[in-house]
């Protein structure tokens, strides 16, 4: 397997604008931006030239079935995030953001059972996530995670709606998505007053930016144990 | 086709393209995060180009994605007006409040207004909607000046009470109109991205809300078994009627295995947001915030 270092330096000019462009899209933690635009080109380098992909991925299929299944493992991966800042606060809470917080967590865990439910006998396995790079303990790293995987969110699927083929599936994702958004403003607001709209997220013409299904899930597999793939979307 | 995608595919042909497009390193994130005013300068470009495209592979013709966008474009008229008015009275809106939350906001609708008049008009070469042609009243009085909101840019509370409910109603009335746009990979990603920004700003404005005037609101739409508005203010019950819908696609959120009160009705109705269609949208507005004008 051609490594990731290889692909670097063969690449590095490349590499280095596919950083640039994820960065301008405002990953809330800096050094994963970095780790993520780069290994994101090699995945699709790898999965372009083996046509297969990693057999150890979950893969999410295809067709509005695959579009669904993403968007569950999504909100698996952040209804898990958020059942763990709950389980054990952050030092120096208040009122308000604990409520915020325990709210979004429900939210999200409806997400997450609804798909489930709803999917059935076509829902993936249920995913096991990854937070060692977290510190569940302080306040700037669980709220920073927690911007990134909200707007993230946001960008998946407003980045997939146009793929789906069913009117109904495609208001559903809508229900969600703008849940999401409402989440990614409001924990904007936590960290910072006003960046509910920073040009991070929003461009010039006020659209919200959007992510390819491969883009997105190159993100999210930097905090699961069982990776994903999205390459029959 | 997005336009990453696109500026990626032509990296695959042409690896200096970002450097054409332009020399200097710094700009090039800008570009592609829409930052910078030599994106908003190249912006109308790539997307004409793209629209068209966009246009030739959907089903719809030009005018029914047009008919769409003048809906959108009608609102957003509604919100832009809104915003301009209120930050130009001295005194309703705090310094403070105005930098952080309503300049932005009003910078967003006034960028939805010309990005929608300009996709009707360039792209789709359909006629936008007149401004000139729509008189609003935002009392909600039907042009009396003199509705239920009358102290609308007077007070506070009054106008971010308004604002929320235009905010929250534009949510409900782009997700209306999704379907309309199933499979057009530019129209509904725009619109979609709309659609997130509206709920952006409905979040921030009920957070505001509930901070400085310890309103009940939260970010998100908490309604009861029987009333979708939770804002408090009986007149805009038909804006959020239908939120205290819980069941989607068939499944009933309140009957799913539960984490803290996951299924609890208000958790169950604030994790969906609810469409609206064109007609419900147009009855709430016109008549009130839109005036009509009797024949």
């Amino acid at each position: 397997m051609k490594t990731e270092t290889q692909n670097l330096q063969h690449d590095a000019k490349m590499a280095r604008r596919a950083f640039l462009r994820y960065a301008g899209a405002g990953v809330a933690v800096a050094g994963l931006a970095t780790v993520q635009s780069c290994s994101s080109r090699t995945e699709y380098d790898n999965e372009d030239m083996s046509g297969g992909g990693s057999s150890d991925k979950t893969d999410v299929g295809s067709g509005d079935v695959g579009i669904l299944n993403f968007a569950y493992a999504l909100e698996q991966l952040e209804a898990a995030f958020y059942v763990k800042v709950a389980d054990s606060w952050y030092s120096g809470i208040t009122d308000m953001e604990k409520m915020y917080l325990s709210d979004i967590r429900d939210h999200e865990v409806s997400h997450r059972e609804f798909f489930k439910k709803a999917l059935a006998g076509n829902a993936i396995k249920g995913l096991t996530p990854n937070f060692s790079s977290i510190d569940f303990s302080s306040r700037a790293s669980v709220l920073a995670t927690a911007k990134a995987f909200e707007d993230l969110g946001v960008t998946a699927y407003d980045g997939a709606g146009y793929m789906l083929k069913s009117a109904d599936y495609l208001t559903v994702a809508g229900k969600i998505a703008s849940v999401e958004a409402r989440h990614a403003a409001v924990i904007a607001e936590l960290l910072e007053p006003g960046s509910f709209v920073t040009n991070a997220q929003v461009n010039a013409s006020g659209l919200n930016i959007v992510r390819t299904p491969k883009e997105v899930v190159s993100i999210a597999n930097a905090f699961l144990t069982t990776k994903i793939s999205a390459k029959n979307l | 086709m997005n336009l990453f995608n696109i500026i990626e595919e032509i990296e695959k042909v042409d690896p200096e393209i970002a450097d054409r497009m332009n020399p200097r390193r710094s700009a090039i994130k800008n570009i592609t995060s829409f930052g910078s005013k030599v994106a908003a300068a190249a912006l109308p470009f790539a997307l004409g180009t793209m629209f068209k495209k966009a246009y030739a592979q959907t089903g719809g013709t030009a005018a029914d994605v047009a008919n769409v966008l003048n809906f959108a474009l009608t609102l957003e008229y509604l919100e832009s007006s809104f915003y301009n008015i209120g930050l130009d009275k001295g005194g309703l809106i705090p310094t403070a409040d105005r930098n952080n939350y309503i300049s932005k906001i009003s910078r967003d609708e006034d960028a939805h207004v010309l990005f929608l008049k300009s996709v009707i008009k360039d792209s789709l070469k359909q006629q936008p909607v007149d401004r000139a042609s729509l008189q609003f009243d935002f009392t909600g009085g039907n042009g009396s000046n003199d509705g239920p909101f009358a102290t609308v840019f007077s007070d506070y509370a009054t106008f971010l009470k308004v604002a929320t409910a235009f905010e929250d109603t534009g949510v409900r009335a782009y997700k209306g109109q999704a379907p309309a746009l199933l499979g057009n990979q530019v129209v509904l990603t725009a619109a979609l991205s709309i659609h997130a920004v509206e709920a952006r700003h409905a979040a921030a404005l009920r957070h505001l809300l509930h901070t400085k005037f310890s309103a009940a609101l939260k970010p998100w739409i908490e309604s009861t078994a029987t009333a979708g508005n939770d804002t408090g203010i009986s007149q805009v019950n038909g804006n959020y009627d239908k939120e205290q819908n819980v069941t989607h696609l068939g499944v009933d959120v309140t009957t799913l295995p539960e984490t803290g009160n996951s299924a609890d009705v208000r958790s169950a109705t604030a994790a969906f947001d609810e469409p609206l269609t064109r007609t419900e949208v147009e009855d709430l507005l016109i008549g009130s915030f839109i005036v009509s004008n009797a024949d």
